[in-house]
This record gives C-alpha cells, structure tokens and sequence, in this order.
C-alpha cells in the first residue's frame, strides 16, 4: 500500500519539490528562401503558391542547401557561446504526416552544427547561465487547416521547407520566470543578429517545454514530459505552472509520471497526451545522401564572427554614456532591435535623443499597445520620424497636429511633411493674417470681451477657442494668447 | 533460420513503413525478412572496428545555393496530380478523427 | 559455341550511309550517332528516322513490351520541330533528330512517369529529369518511357505493374533489369538508344542479357534530379546503346551542367538556384568521345579470382575469358588478382540500398500524387491502405527490410556496420587500382533467366547482382559490352570497371574490344568460319 503510506507520510510533512525545465525552442530564419529550394518564405499569400516540387515532396526532386541558412545558424551559435561542429551533416528523420510532404524532416541528429553553449540571464535570484546542449539545422512543414464542412484536413506546403533551427537547452531552468528570461535572452539576441524576428505569437519562435518534478535535493531527474503548442510567454508560464502541479500530484499519489508528448489548450488551461498507436516515435534517422557534409574552415568563421553586431548589453552601456535618456527608456528601446535601429537612425538625423526617445516612449509604445502589435512591427521610417521632430520643434505645427500627423505615420508611415503640405496644416506664423482674425473674433464677441475687460479670465480662454477655430487650428496658442491681450 | 520475425516486429515495422500485408502476403514477408537479415548478418564476420561508417563515396562538400527566391507561383502545377484538393490545398482525411 | 550477331550497331564505319535516301530498314541498322551523322548530313531526317522506330514498334512491341508509355503523335510532332532546327542550323549535336527511349523513373515535364508502379499510375510530373532536359536540348526526340522493375527494384523486369518485357534474342526469357524495358527497346530497334538508371547494375546487366553496351559513369556525373530515387548513394543514369561511341557521345551529352557550379567552401561559389542536385560533381572531363581509340597497348587489367568462381555459367567465364585473352592479344597486360570482400558486397548493398528506398519511398502516401485508396477514413489507414494497395510484393519487401534495419536497436547493427563495410570495399577498390588501369569480369552470372524463374527465390535473384553492385557502392565507373552468346543464343556480357573519374580508360578498353571483336566477326563471315 505504498500511496496510502506516502499519503500518510505527507500529511504532516509536505514534501518540497524541484521544477526542473529544458528548452526546445524552434526560430523561423529570416532569408529569402526556403532551406533546400528557390520558393520565397514570404509570409500570407494564396496556399501553395510559395512551393515548387523539392518543398512539395515531388518524386525525383532534390534539395540544395540556402547558404544564409549556414550563415545564420552559425551566426547564432557564435552568440551563445557555441562550439562550431566543422564538419557537420543532415540527417532524415521519418515519420509519416501530411504536413511533412516527404514523409521525412530534413534535420540534424548526429552532427548538428552548434554544441555546448551557454546563455545568461537575469531572474529573481540574480544572474544564472543556461547550457545550451545543441543548436541545429531543419526545414519547416506545412500547415494543416481544418475543414469543418467536408471534415477533412487541408494542407497548405507555403511553409514547408522554411529554414528553422532548433535550440536545445539543457535542463537547467527550475521556474517560469527563468524560462522567460531565458526566451527573451534567446528572441534579443536573434533579432539583434538578424537572423530571424522572433514571433512567439505567429510563430516564427516556438518553445516546446520538457519538464519533471523531482524531491528537493534529489541527485536524479523524475521523468520527464515534452508539452507543445505553447503561443505566448503566457501560455507558457501557465503550461509549466499545470504541468508542474499535475506531475507533482501523480507522485504524490504514488503514481509514475509518463514519458509523453502533451499539448497545451490554452483555452482550457489544461494539457492532454498526443498519443496514439501510429506513433511509434521511432524515427529512423540516418544521413540524408542527397545532401553532401559542410565544412566550416576558420575563413568563414571570422566573417561570420565580424558580421556580429553591438548586442544588447553594450547597446545600453552606449546609449548610457551617449545620450541623455533615462535608464528606463534605454532599457525599452534596446528591447528591441528594431527600435533600437529606429532610434539611432532618428538621432542620426538630426532627432535630439530626448524628443526621439519621448516618441517612441509615449506614442509608439501606446499605438503598439492599443493595436496589439510587436515593437518589430513599426513600419515608420527614421527619416519621418526626423522630419516630424523638426516640424513641431519649428512649431510649424502644434502638438496636436503633429500627434495625428504620428498616428498617419504609424499606420502607413506618410510623410510628415507631404501630409502637413496637402492638408494645409502648417500653422499661420503670418502675423497680419492672424491679427486680422483675432480682429474680427474680438469683433463678433463683444461679451466675452467685456467679460474680460472685467476681470474674467477665462473668457480669454474662450476667444483663443474661437481664433484657433477661425485659423483651423494652424495657429499656435501660445501666439493667439499674446495677441489677444495685446488687442484688448 | 536465425532470425525469426515475430508477430509483433511485423506489425512495428508495418506502423513505420505505412504497409499492412496480410494472409500469405505476410507470411512470403516475414520469410524473406528472415533469410534477408540471415544472409546480411555475413556482415558480422568482418571485424569493422576503427572504421568510419562511409555515407558519401567522395569527399564533395559545401554545396550551397545563394538566397534568391526563383519560383513563382507554380501551385496549379503543383496540385494537377492532387487525388483531392479543395481551395487550392491537398485534402487529406480529417487528422483529428480517431 | 553459336554466335549471334545482334540486331544492329554492328557495322564498320566504311558502312556510314551517303547521301542518298536510305530504306527504312536501313535506317534501323545503324548506331545513334551514325544516325546523327547522316540527319546532319541530309541523307536521312529526324521524322524518317522516327517513322523507321515506330514501324519497328508496331512489328515487335506487342510481343516484347519494352514500353509503357509511347506518344507516337508527340514523337513525329517533335521529330518534325528538331528537323526544322537542324536545317537552320541551330542544332549540330551528335544525337540532334535520333529517337530515344527514356526509363520510366525519369520524369519528364507533360509526360506520365510511372516508375512501373500502381502507386504512380496516373502521376504527370511537371518538371524534367536534368538527363533528359539535357538529351532533349541537343535534340534528341523521345519516343516514349520503357518499362522497368517497379521503382528499379529488380533484375528481371518482371515486377512491373504494367506486365514483364520479353527479351527480344529469347522471348521466353527476361530481358534483365531494372532497365530491362530500354535495353530490350535498343537490341530490337525500337530506339536508337535509350536511358537507364544503375543502382546495383540495373544499366549493365540488361544491357548484357540483351547484348548491347550499358554504362554506369562514376557516381556524381549524371545529375540525379529528376530521377525518382532508389538508393540515393547508389543510383546513377547511364547510357545504354548499340555501340560504345554511342554510349560516350550520350553520357558526354547528360553529363553535362545544368548551369550550376561546384562550392568550393563556405566562402567558395556558390550557384544561384541553378543547382538541383548536391550530390552532381560538374566535372570539367566529360568529354569522354575522345578516348574512342583502338588501343590497349600497356593497358593494366585485372581480373578478380573472386569473379570466376563458383556460381558462373561456364558458358559465360569462358565468352569473358575469350574477351580478355582477346586483348592480351592485342597488348594488354591481363593478370588475375584478388579483389578482397566480394562476398560482402551483396548483404552490404541490400542493407543500404533498402534502408535509403524505404526513406525515399515514403512520399508515396496518396496526397499530393498518384494513387490513393478510397474507402479509408482515417489517416493512417489511409496512408496504409493506399502504400499496401499501390505497391508490388517486391517493394513491400524492400520496404520493409528497410524500415527494419533502420528501426530503433538496429541502425547501428545493421545500417552503420553496412557503411562501414562500404568503406573497406572502397579501400579495396583503390588498392586494385593502384595496379590496374580497369578491372574485368562477367556482368551477371547467368545469361537471361527463364521468365518466371526468379522471382520465386528474391535471395538467389538478389546473388546474380555480385559483379555489379560494388561498383554501385565504390561510386565507380563501370561499361557491360556484348562478348559472345551461350548455346541458346543468349548475349553474354563483359565488364570493365574503372577507377573513379576514369571512364576513358574504360571506354578505350571496351571499344577497343568491341572493334577487335567486330573484325574478328567480319572476318568470320568472309571465310565462312565460325570463330
């Protein structure tokens, strides 16, 4: 009756246990093509019309590998301490499934081109190093569309043969939150390199979760499960969360966990084994023949090494001892490359880092936040930034104006000063033309003035209202506001 | 026979081959299977230690294509051999139902 | 022992036809590049020359069955196209106008590729084998794509699915294979030549049961795209022709660049999306009709024990033996060697070839293309039903073995030591070679078997591959040229294996061979002796 004693053991002594978590993590490579042919990994576009017969499985074609794949991976692999494999192969792995056109993935078991790395990240308890086991080489599969009225599956090959890697960590995480320091370490580092954006929501970088619980103190590791379909760092921390409870619960109840495959529902906040009798999991890998080894000789790895960019944590001392921005606006703009890009390119303008920072703290985080977009979706160019900057420094359009005018901007990047142009927005600086309206607005508000004659200030604020008005809102305030106490 | 091929190697292999031969079918199969894996366990008699498993004949390496998209749409192309398709996709019995 | 004279090729070059129009009987005597020689010259055109096959076609095909897929109106349409270039002068290649037949796992755009399989019964590739796009470019007209065993898997033609292909000396015997369907359409001049696909000698060994030359060029120089894959690492296409120019001129044809570059190194050339295979070595030495000289002078050959041992017709050791004597005769320096692990080559090559076809075979599920099963419901019945349908019992069986040894507790046992004796085979290849220019040996063991006759015993079909499949394994270059015929007047073969990359030496050797042997025929006619 070993349950009933272990329940009875635990009624007084809760057991502590340790969550001990790896990482698979799949990134989408930005290149323009696919990993072994010449169809375009262009997102959208009709099903099937970014394939060919090689990314379609079609009898007797042949893949040839895209260099920047090599390229990328290496680059990645260098920034996570990586040991380069200089001789590295391609291996099949097969399994039968419709989004897989070949029935076998192109990828790499034996030697796969990274190994032994290391990230570091910043949790809770401070700094901590994360093994990276081994990064390698893979092309993507199709996609499956559910057709709920002929209940059949569709199959779209558009993201078929897509290049991935897929990073493997060790199993050296213990809580969500490290998992999540450690995906946002892995997304900057990635995006920094260029080598892929790395959206958790579209799926350009997915995480797959290998999990056991063991007693606190235990030398061995429990039994592990790998949980998959994982859509957000939300999903995430919730998916360790109930995995971590659920196994903890089978133990305590004396029962084994099982090595599986679980899926994620989100929805439900719960997972379910993918099992089934087809599943053999046995994958017989063996070297693709059609695809010959690749040699990395030092040549190559120093240019990929040159290549290398500022990363984060050198961005942020720079930006410390450059600009005088404060710490936490460094801290968000170097969160992403992107805007990191954009700000240095606005300030390269001509931008005053301050006001650039101002725009991308204030509008652009609330414009990203208010349409749920990713900071690597700013579609605004620095130069539009720049001009609008200098527009409203010039006050040739006020504050208003020019928030609208960034609104524009950030929907479909127009040009601060065409759109000022073909809408008339510049404010009037001719001193006749206003003097003339606030003239007649005087004129045709006797009572207001006399409000104010008589002591009311707010009155004041009332014929502004009605100038500004009868400039459209081309004037500047501050403006009417002097020349309306002169004239009175 | 050395190697005799049991029911449930012959039901494995069939679940990773996608093949499902019954009746005499089978049989002649699991026979063959077994005089096969006699006749290639010839191979044991070679002392094979230290050498390196050859996959390619030819040291060829490094061959790579550059990244430039040169296809275009070719899906009606791609799907004229399709046994079911539906909006441009192949229809594949639904892989939900069990 | 009778000599047969094959159907055609065997004429001297005095014979090269003149100006004036010939008979279409004549037509089908000569050579492909003969033919090509008198359509460059006006005495015949590509369309006389295409209705002389398809006449011949209509007389022998019905009994032989060398095709599974003729395009008659496309045939005379495109011969009547090649002709028109010809006369403008934009086609002055060797093979411009000469009808070829093209093995059915080559896929060629608009035409239906079968691979002699239920599973691709309807399948209409959209693209072009690189071999055949290359033929077609230098004006060769297709006639139409000659049976096979099904997906190559086979040495007798008798596993297709469209029914066996008779051989055309003996029509109760096969015509070997898996290139059974071309090498029978060449020896009955249903084509002036044709394609083939070697895995473990599917090129040579038909080629040598219905006596005329099959090639395998050394791994990498035919660009495999295109080729519905067997054994990936094995497979090469070759020629199979009437005479040994004929196969020099058409492997210098396929072997050719489609446009793409080696990589020398990650900072080497690398090819803009012209390359379609990794594996194609774009050899700068192609040009391999230079090396048809009359002489073996000097020429090292050695012949491996281990081929004349037991298991050989004797029939056919003593045609091979003759041959080789024939050109000690003439300067050759011909000794006997021995060529270490024949008897490994078999279990090795079937280990290997089935674990990469039963990979290679696995897109055949019944989605994208061919034929699918009805009446499944679920997906892996569907997939199963379909696979369990589609294919033959010899590629089940292949499939299977495959899927096995790759299988999880086995690769290393069966698979890696598989590799591993590849290895040592190809070490001891480059040992032979260090001391000889070519290797000779039979082809197959036995002339053409009874129709019938192998199937019921895959192993003991599997042992009459021994001569060929290392050369398969080792990657090297290796020509089957007619050397004689047994009592019932079954061609027999001869084999010259060369080193990698040197298919001139064995060119010259067989066609010094072949013209040896052709003056000795000649001159057997003339006196009224048998030789």
């Amino acid at each position: 009756m070993a349950t009933m004693k272990s329940a009875q053991m635990n009624k007084g002594f809760p057991k502590e246990y340790e969550t001990v978590i790896g990482l698979e993590v799949h990134v989408e490579l930005a290149t323009n093509t696919k990993i072994f042919c010449g169809c375009s990994t262009a997102f959208g576009g009709k099903p099937n019309s970014h394939t060919c017969p090689v990314c379609t499985g079609m009898p007797g074609t042949l893949p040839v590998l895209n260099k920047k794949v090599l390229e990328h991976a290496v680059a990645v692999g260098l920034a996570t301490n990586c040991t380069i494999t200089r001789y590295c192969k391609f291996d099949r792995k097969n399994y039968f499934y419709p989004d897989n056109p070949q029935n076998y993935q192109i990828s790499q078991l034996y030697l796969p081109i990274c190994r032994d790395g290391y990230v570091e990240i910043e949790s809770g308890e401070g700094k901590k190093r994360i093994g990276i086991h081994e990064i390698h080489m893979e092309e993507d599969a199709g996609k499956l569309i559910h057709d709920e009225w002929e209940d059949c599956t569709l199959v779209d090959y558009n993201r078929s043969g897509v290049p991935l890697i897929e990073i493997v960590s060790e199993p050296d995480m213990r809580s969500a939150e490290e998992v999540i320091a450690y995906l946002d370490k892995l997304r900057l580092i990635i995006q920094y390199l260029g080598a892929s954006d790395c959206k958790l929501q579209e799926g350009s970088m997915r995480a797959d979760v290998n999990l056991s619980v063991r007693e606190a103190g235990a030398a061995q590791y429990g039994t592990r499960t790998e949980m998959k379909n994982l859509n957000s760092f939300h999903a995430i921390a919730r998916a360790i969360e109930g995995e971590k409870n659920r196994q903890i619960d089978l133990l305590e109840a004396g029962q084994a966990v099982v090595q599986e495959t679980r899926r994620w529902d989100d929805l439900k906040g719960t997972s379910y084994a993918m099992r089934s009798k087809e599943d053999a999991r046995d994958y017989r890998y063996f070297p693709d023949p059609d695809l010959v080894p690749v040699s990395i000789d030092d040549g190559f790895l120093e240019e990929i090494r040159s290549r290398q960019p500022e990363f984060r944590t050198e961005k942020m001392a720079r930006y410390k001892a450059e600009y005088d921005i404060p710490d936490y606006d460094i801290e968000i703009i170097t969160g992403s490359k992107h805007m990191a890009d954009i700000f240095e390119a606005t300030v390269a303008l001509g931008g005053q880092p301050k006001k650039v920072s101002n725009w991308l703290m204030g509008e652009t985080l609330r414009l990203l936040k208010e349409k749920e977009m990713d900071p690597e979706d700013i579609r605004f160019s620095p130069e539009h930034l720049a001009s609008l900057i200098a527009l409203a420094e010039s006050r040739a359009v006020n504050s208003t104006v020019a928030k609208e005018i960034f609104e524009r901007m950030f929907e479909e990047d127009v040009d601060p000063e065409k759109y000022v142009e073909e809408r008339g927005l510049k404010m009037v600086s001719d001193e006749d033309a206003l003097r003339k309206a606030v003239e007649e607005v005087i004129a045709a508000n006797p009572k207001s003035v006399q409000d104010y004659r008589g002591g009311k200030e707010r009155a004041l604020g009332f014929l502004v209202g009605q100038t500004m008005k009868a400039m459209k809102g081309k004037a500047d305030p501050a403006g009417v506001n002097r020349m309306l106490k002169d004239l009175l | 026979m050395a190697n005799i091929i049991s029911d449930e190697t012959m039901e494995y292999v069939g679940i990773l081959a996608k093949l499902e031969l019954s009746g005499e079918e089978r049989e002649q199969a699991r026979k063959d299977m077994g005089r096969m894996l006699d006749y290639i366990d010839k191979l044991n008699e070679l002392d094979t230690a230290g050498v390196e498993p050859m996959s390619h004949v030819f040291p060829a390496q490094n061959v790579f294509r550059e990244d430039v998209v040169t296809n275009g749409d070719e899906s009606e192309g791609i799907l004229s051999n399709a046994p079911a398709e539906k909006d441009n996709m192949f229809a594949v019995p639904n892989v939900m139902s069990r | 022992m009778r000599e047969v004279l094959p159907f055609a090729g065997q004429r001297s070059a005095r014979q090269v036809p003149g100006k004036e129009k010939r008979q279409i009987m004549d037509i089908l005597s000569l050579s492909a590049v003969e033919l090509g020689t008198a359509i460059r010259e006006g005495a015949v055109t590509a369309v006389e020359a295409m209705e002389a096959v398809l006449g011949r076609i209509e007389e022998s095909e019905e009994k032989l069955h060398c095709y599974i897929t003729i395009e008659k109106e496309k045939a005379l349409e495109k011969a009547g196209q090649v002709q028109k270039k010809i006369e403008a002068g934009e086609l002055a290649g060797p093979l411009a106008g000469v009808p070829v037949a093209v093995k059915d796992n080559l896929c060629t755009a608009g035409r239906r590729t079968t691979c002699a399989s239920r599973i691709l019964e309807n399948f209409v590739p959209t693209y072009t084998a690189e071999a055949v796009r290359n033929l077609e470019q230098a004006g060769a007209v297709i006639i139409g794509k000659t049976n096979m065993d099904e997906f190559a898997f086979g040495s007798t033609t008798e596993t297709s699915a469209y029914g066996v292909t008779r051989n055309p000396h003996q029509p109760e015997h096969v015509p070997g294979g898996s290139s059974g369907g071309s090498a029978a359409a060449v020896a009955a001049g249903e084509c002036f030549f044709a394609l083939g696909s070697d895995t473990g000698g599917s090129v040579r060994q038909p080629a040598s049961h219905c006596g005329v030359v099959g090639m395998k060029p050394t791994y990498g120089t035919v660009s495999r795209y295109g080729l519905v894959a067997y054994g990936s690492s094995l497979d090469q296409i070759g020629p199979l022709g009437r005479t040994v120019e004929d196969c020099a001129a058409i492997l210098e044809t396929i072997a050719a660049s489609g446009g793409g570059a080696l990589g020398s190194g990650p900072d080497g050339e690398a090819a803009a999306g012209t390359r379609k295979d990794s594996t194609y070595l774009n050899r700068k030495d192609i040009d391999f009709t230079s090396s048809l000289k009359k002489d073996v002078k000097g020429m090292r050959i050695g012949m491996p024990r281990d081929y004349f041992g037991q298991g050989l017709d004797g029939e056919v050791a003593k045609a091979v033996r003759m041959a080789a004597k024939l050109l000690a005769e003439n300067g050759a320096v011909v000794e006997e060697f021995d060529l270490n692990l024949v008897e490994y080559a078999i279990p090795a090559y079937y280990t290997i070839a089935a674990a990469e076809a039963s990979s290679n075979l696995e897109r055949f599920d019944g989605i994208k293309y061919g034929y699918r099963a009805s009446g499944a419901e679920e997906l892996h019945q569907m997939y199963k039903k379909t696979r369990s349908e589609g294919f033959g019992p010899e590629v089940k069986r292949r499939i299977m073995l495959g899927s096995f040894v790759l299988s999880s507790g086995y690769y290393d046992a069966y698979y890696l030591k598989a590799l591993r004796v590849k290895a040592m085979i190809k070490k001891a290849f480059d040992q032979a070679f260090a001391g000889y220019d070519c290797i000779l040996g039979p082809v197959a063991p036995t002339t053409a078997p009874r129709l019938g006759e192998s199937l019921s015993d895959p192993l003991k079909m599997y042992l009459g591959d021994i001569y060929t499949i290392s050369a398969n394994l080792a990657g090297l270059p290796a020509i089957s040229v007619p050397c004689g015929a047994d009592s019932r007047g079954l061609p027999i073969g001869l084999q010259l294996i060369g080193d990698c990359f040197q298919e001139k030496k064995i060119l010259q050797a067989a066609y010094t061979y072949e013209q040896l042997r052709r003056a000795g025929q000649e001159k057997a006619v003339r006196t009224g002796e048998g030789r």
